[in-house]
Order: C-alpha cells, then sequence, then structure tokens
C-alpha cells in the first residue's frame, strides 16, 4: 500500500482518473496541492488569469473532446470566481470537476479568511458535490466525482478540500478504488422496450415527421446513428444550439436551427409537423417560444436520459428515458427489417413543402461595397477553414451568426454556452479547445462587449504559446442589447454603446500577439488569408462590421415556433 | 392538490439541504417536512407535504429523484396509505372549569396530558393533519393556547408496498 499525504493523493487520484490537464490558480488553502503538482509532469497545470476563465477552459476542453474537464482554485474568492464557470457547464450538462481548496476543518464556520462555504454557494448549480473530512477519503471522493461528473446527465462536481486533510507533513495509505458503484445513482442509459416499440410504429406511420436533434446527441457522441436513422426514414433534421454538428449543417436534409433565431424552414417544419423525434433536446423556451401555440398536430416522441427533462415544458407523447446513443441502437435495431424504399414517395409531399420554406432564403442578407456586414465575416471565416475549425462563441448577435453562417460538420465543433448564455466564455472556451487539440484550428468568435470580459486570458495564450484566432465582431455596442432595444424599446439605446473602445490591435500586441483591423470589405478577405498563415501564433482580428445589422429570422414573442420575422421589415 | 412526497436518502451530510434547496431553487411549495434516520442508520427518511397540480408533483419526484443522495421517491398520496402527525399543544388552565374542559377535549380527541403545571397543561396529540387542527380549533374555544409545535406528516403506503433500498 502506498503511503503519502493527502496532497499527494489529490494529484495522485487525478492521475487515475486519466486528467491531463488542470485548470486552475494558486492560493492559500492549495498551496499543498501545488507543491505536489510540482513534483510531477503527468498532470499538465495550466496558470490562468481568473478563476472564472479556468473552469471555461475546463469546459471548453471538455465540449471538444467528451472528457471531464478539470479547475483547481483556492477556498474563498478563488472559489466563488469559478461560479459562473460552473454554472455554464451545468446548464449545459458539461462533464467537469472542480476542486477547491478550503479553510482548515477546524476554522469551519468561524468566519476565517478566504472562508466560503462552496458546498452551499455552489449547490443550486452543481449535478454533486462532495466536502471531502478525511485524507483517506480523498480517492473515493475524486473517484467518484469523476464517475457522477460524466454519466448519465453530465454536469459538473465540486470537491472541497480543507487545508488539514491536504497537509503535506502526513502520511495515510492510498487505495483508488475499483469501482464507484453506488446504490444511490443508476442512471439509466437503455430505453424501455414498449417504448422504443411505440415510437418506431409511430415514426413508421408519420407523413410529416421531423427529428429534433440536441445537446444530448452531441453528449454521448450520437451523431453517426443521428444521421443513419434521418436517411432511413428521410426525415429532414433540425438541430438546436446546443446540438449543431450532430446532423452535419452541409447534409441536404438539414434544414438549419430551430428556435427564437432559427430558420424559417426548421421552425415552419415543427410547427407543421405530425411526428417530433426529439432527441437529447429538452424544449427550452428559447425553442418552444409559446408552449400553448407549440406545434399542434405533432406527437411527440421525447427521447432523453434526464426524466425531469421529459414532460417539462411539452408534453411528451412517448417519453423515452435512456441515452440518445443506446436508444437510437434500440430503435434501429427494430427498424433493421423494415423496408424503407417507399419512405422517399411517402415524404415527397412533406419535402415539396419543405422546398418551399427554404426558398424564402430566410439567411440572405444585403452585403453592400465597403461596410461590412457581420454575417459576411462568419462565411469569410467557413471559407477561409474549409469548414473544418473548432469555432468557440461567446454569446449575443456573433453568436447567432456564427450558429447561422457556419454549417458544422462534425459534433463537437461549435462551442458556445447555449442555456446560461454567458459573456467571457469564447475565449476561454477556445483556449481550453487548443489545449485538447494542439494541431487544430481553434476559433473564438466574439465581439467587441464579450471579449472584454475575460481579455486577462490573452496573457495565458502567450505563456503557454496559444495559436488561438479570435475574430471578433466590432459594432461599438452591445449588438443583441440594442437589436432589443431597437425592436422594443423605440430605439432608446439605455447603455447599450461603448464609447471607450480600447485599440486592439495595439492591446494584442502589448500581449505579445497580432493584431490586424479590417474597416472595409476589401479587406476582409487578404486579412483572414494573413490571419490563419500565422499557424503558431494568436492572432486577434478586431474587424468593424454595421453597428444596425440585427439577427433574423427571429421569432415574434409569445407566437407560435414559426411566427417569425424575417427583417426589419418582413413577418411570416 | 395535497400530497405526501416520501423519499429514501442517504443519512449523509448537506443531503437535507439538497433536498430543500430543489424546492426552493424551483418554486415548489413546502407545507411540513419530516426527516429522521430510518431502522438502517446509514439511510434516512423524509416526508415532505405538498401541495401543486399534477404537472408540478411530477417535476417535483422527479428532480428530487434526480439528487445524487437519493434512492427513491415516492407520492404516497397515490395509493392507499396511513399517515400521522404528533402535536404537542400547551394551554392555560386557570379555573376548575376550564381544566375540567381541556381534559374532557383531549381525551375525546385521544390525546394524553404529559405535562401538568399550576397553570397549564401540556397536550400530546397523534393524528392525521385534520384530526390536530380540528383538535387545536375545538381547544381554542375553551382555553387560551400558549403554545403548540407539531412535526409535520409522516406516512406509510398500506399493505405490501414499501420504500426499500
Amino acid at each position: 500500500m502506498k503511503m503519502m499525504s493527502g496532497a499527494a493523493m489529490v494529484v495522485e487520484a487525478l492521475k487515475d482518473v486519466g486528467v491531463t490537464h488542470v485548470f486552475g490558480y494558486p492560493g492559500g488553502a492549495v498551496l499543498d496541492i501545488y507543491d505536489a503538482l510540482f513534483a510531477q509532469d503527468s498532470v499538465k497545470h495550466v496558470l490562468v488569469r481568473h478563476e472564472q476563465a479556468a473552469a471555461h477552459m475546463a469546459d471548453g476542453y471538455a465540449r471538444s473532446t467528451g472528457k471531464t474537464g478539470t479547475v483547481l482554485v483556492t477556498s474563498g474568492p478563488g472559489a466563488t470566481n469559478t461560479i459562473t464557470g460552473i454554472a455554464t457547464a451545468y446548464m449545459d450538462s458539461i462533464p467537469m470537476v472542480v476542486l477547491s481548496g478550503q479553510v482548515p476543518s477546524s476554522l469551519i464556520g468561524e468566519d476565517a479568511f478566504q472562508e466560503t462555504d462552496m458546498v452551499g454557494c455552489s449547490r443550486p448549480i452543481v449535478k454533486h458535490s462532495f466536502l471531502v473530512k478525511r485524507a483517506v477519503d480523498i480517492p473515493e471522493a475524486i473517484a467518484k466525482a469523476y464517475y457522477i461528473a460524466n454519466s448519465g446527465r453530465p454536469g459538473p462536481v465540486v470537491v472541497d478540500l480543507p487545508k488539514d486533510i491536504v497537509n503535506v507533513q502526513e502520511s495515510h495509505p492510498y487505495v483508488f478504488p475499483e469501482s464507484v458503484a453506488m446504490r444511490s445513482y443508476n442512471p439509466t442509459e437503455k430505453g424501455h422496450m414498449k417504448q422504443i416499440k411505440k415510437a418506431v410504429a409511430s415514426m413508421l406511420k408519420a407523413e410529416r415527421p421531423v427529428m429534433y436533434v440536441g445537446g444530448g446527441a452531441v453528449a454521448c457522441d450520437a451523431s453517426g446513428k443521428v444521421i443513419e436513422l434521418a436517411e432511413k426514414l428521410n426525415a429532414p433534421v433540425t438541430c438546436t444550439l446546443m446540438g449543431l454538428g450532430a446532423m452535419p449543417g452541409t447534409h441536404e436534409q438539414f434544414v438549419g436551427m430551430l428556435g427564437m433565431h432559427g430558420t424559417l424552414e426548421a421552425n415552419k417544419t415543427m410547427h407543421n409537423s405530425d411526428c417530433i423525434i426529439a432527441l437529447g433536446a429538452r424544449f427550452d423556451d428559447r425553442v418552444t417560444n409559446n408552449v400553448s401555440k407549440f406545434c399542434p398536430h405533432a406527437e411527440i416522441i421525447h427521447v432523453d436520459i434526464d426524466p425531469a427533462s421529459i414532460s417539462k415544458t411539452v408534453n411528451a407523447h412517448i417519453p423515452v428515458v435512456g441515452s440518445v446513443d443506446k436508444v437510437l441502437d434500440q430503435i434501429l435495431e427494430q427498424l433493421a427489417e423494415n423496408d424503407f424504399s417507399g419512405q422517399k414517395e411517402k415524404l415527397s409531399d412533406w419535402w415539396q413543402q419543405i422546398t418551399q420554406w427554404r426558398k424564402r432564403e430566410c439567411l440572405k442578407f444585403e452585403q453592400g461595397d465597403t461596410v461590412i456586414k457581420p454575417q459576411k465575416v462568419i462565411e469569410a471565416l467557413y471559407k477561409h477553414t474549409n469548414g473544418d475549425a473548432y469555432v468557440s462563441s461567446d454569446v449575443g448577435q456573433h453568436q447567432m451568426f456564427a450558429a447561422l453562417y457556419y454549417p458544422y460538420k462534425k459534433p463537437r465543433q461549435w462551442i458556445n454556452s447555449g442555456g446560461l448564455g454567458t459573456m467571457g466564455f469564447g475565449l476561454p472556451a477556445a483556449m481550453g479547445v487548443q489545449f485538447a487539440h494542439p494541431d487544430a484550428v481553434s476559433v473564438c468568435v466574439t465581439g467587441d462587449g464579450s471579449i472584454q470580459m475575460n481579455i486577462q486570458e490573452l496573457a495565458t495564450c502567450l505563456q503557454y504559446n496559444l495559436p488561438v484566432k479570435i475574430i471578433s465582431l466590432n459594432n461599438r455596442a452591445l449588438g443583441m442589447v440594442r437589436q432589443w432595444q431597437d425592436m422594443i424599446y423605440k430605439g432608446r439605446h439605455s447603455h447599450s454603446y461603448m464609447d471607450s473602445m480600447p485599440d486592439f490591435v495595439k492591446l494584442a500586441e502589448a500581449y505579445g500577439h497580432v493584431g490586424i483591423k479590417v474597416d472595409r470589405l476589401d479587406e476582409l478577405d487578404a486579412a483572414m488569408e494573413k490571419c490563419f498563415s500565422y499557424t503558431d501564433r494568436l492572432v486577434f482580428m478586431d474587424i468593424a462590421v454595421d453597428q444596425n445589422e440585427h439577427v433574423y429570422p427571429m421569432q415574434v414573442k409569445f407566437g407560435a415556433m414559426d411566427d417569425m420575422r424575417l427583417s426589419k421589415t418582413e413577418r411570416t | 392538490m395535497k400530497r405526501i412526497i416520501s423519499v429514501l436518502m442517504e443519512n449523509a451530510p448537506g443531503a437535507l439541504s439538497r433536498i430543500v434547496g430543489v424546492f426552493s431553487q424551483r418554486g415548489y411549495n413546502v407545507d411540513s417536512l419530516c426527516v429522521a434516520p430510518t431502522d438502517d442508520p446509514s439511510l434516512s427518511r423524509l416526508t415532505i407535504m405538498t401541495h401543486g397540480d399534477d404537472k408540478v408533483i411530477e417535476q417535483i419526484t422527479k428532480q428530487v429523484n434526480k439528487l445524487i443522495d437519493v434512492l427513491k421517491v415516492v407520492d404516497l398520496t397515490d395509493g392507499a396509505h396511513v399517515e400521522r402527525e404528533l402535536m404537542l399543544i400547551k394551554v392555560a388552565t386557570r379555573t376548575d372549569a376550564i381544566r375540567a374542559e381541556v381534559k374532557r377535549t383531549s381525551d375525546i380527541f385521544r390525546g394524553s396530558i404529559i405535562d401538568v403545571n399550576g397553570s397549564n397543561y401540556t397536550i400530546e396529540l397523534t393524528g392525521t393533519s385534520d384530526k390536530l387542527d380540528a383538535f387545536a380549533s375545538t381547544m381554542a374555544e375553551c382555553a387560551e393556547i400558549i403554545e403548540s409545535s407539531r412535526t409535520g406528516v409522516c406516512g406509510l403506503a398500506r399493505g405490501e408496498r414499501a420504500l426499500r433500498p
């Protein structure tokens, strides 16, 4: 039996669960753990500049790989700074473990220096949490944390470690558990056969089916099976903001993203469908619009690993609890003997209808001669990266443009804060992606508002030589806020402008990177070319875009799914 | 509609706060709550009386069931069940007439007087919440109620059904 200190146990247990990267920031309560990290090199530590960014980096790492991201921070402010990052991961079901230092057990509850009840603070936004009370319990707590974080519906787990139990002066026996079976936690992976049969019967009967694919299909890497089912049924497929890439954006059966800023054809297809096959999606308010008007003709099949997501907002007619991956296995097995030769003919009316909706070309925009339209930038980005880049985005108009104008070919290629909508997510997420995929092109699409929420990480990028490409759509305003103020508040732009913008080129250069400013349309292509020619440098592209552009299509508030504005003047 | 949700969970630190947290963060009502370890000391049994429509109750049971510390959740009001609540009530007994009436009322309700003082009686009463309400209001008509404390409802399903790990 190995004897070691609590701090060494933390590091040893991280190795045993297969952690490659820890994103963190040292401080008083975790100095012992940092000392243990110093003594080894199999777990790589990344020193961030703000703990929120550490959580987003771990998140980007997790989203792009499917592996659990790891964060290490000190007690008090170190821990509370991760809260936004934890909430972001929680809303999007991202596997993450946050190891937080805590004041010594004897001081807990005494308002000690840098004491915060981290288990309490994080309780509503974690899947689970542990306050470890004895050093010998460290390996089991860490093993359980990783198991819980990345099984069932994934999510963040906090492990709070009081300073006395990680003391480097003491030695304890280290035993890593062989398995972590828990009597109170057994996620259901496979669907109930009776429900599977009902679902299959419903989708075979349907004349106007649609597959509505969410982040759950990405989380369990079910993309291949999604495509297989779609092609068998010849059904149109729409993806949520979180599901983009689960069905290739270039596939002819893909009708685009759905929801508030979804395509007209996606929302029309949903609204007129007689059978919605929801796979790992949660009928979020940004999708359904007014639930009482939601898809009145559809029988709803809802596959989700979390029973609480089923019939939460919209009632499911055929609920199936299970992972999208395992349930699709079961469905495809049921369909193995079926003859689908008549399916094309059967759905020809449906496709004809969809083709009509597509002809409205809801994503068209008018690009003038000089002022760059933000959509144009994303199209140029797609062209210059061959559609192969990992694209992390911040939150706002640029996020919607990046979701709509860059057809993602693969799952995990599109990284964004869908549920929480966290500004400041993009850059650290793109960094986490770059750590996980050192040779890939990792792009951060951002805006002048969002980028300033975690801009300090430019220093981290220099320290680790991360060649992230920042594409900043600079409209000198908080674009999405401004859009709503234009639409709802008669153009009163209350605090949605920024009158003291930094010189982003100089700023990038000050941090040791390359900055490129683009003002005119005729400069865009050459600038993009130059940007991606720097394979080993971070490039910050500060692109001036039209300040008055709005994101369309956009659902009309309180309307049905397909009740949409197509431009400043057109409505459905 | 009134519902009694029964929860079997790990008797672990923080488990109770997680359950209560689900109720507050998702805006569900807690009318009463009663919790203690079971015959197996590694487990706790918690009974929550709540109200809401079917959709809300379904969400409550699902959200509580989702907590890692929770083994099982059942809505007792879904089937036949027994439920009991305990009340301790202290009433002022300043005159012989009041003392006699308090004793009589408490006998009728099958309560027992467990503490006697120069100026007050403390009565213990077990029953359904309705019975406890009725007792308290009857008592209020004949004597001044000084204070009372109730445990909240606990319950079990009738017959073979049981909440076991």
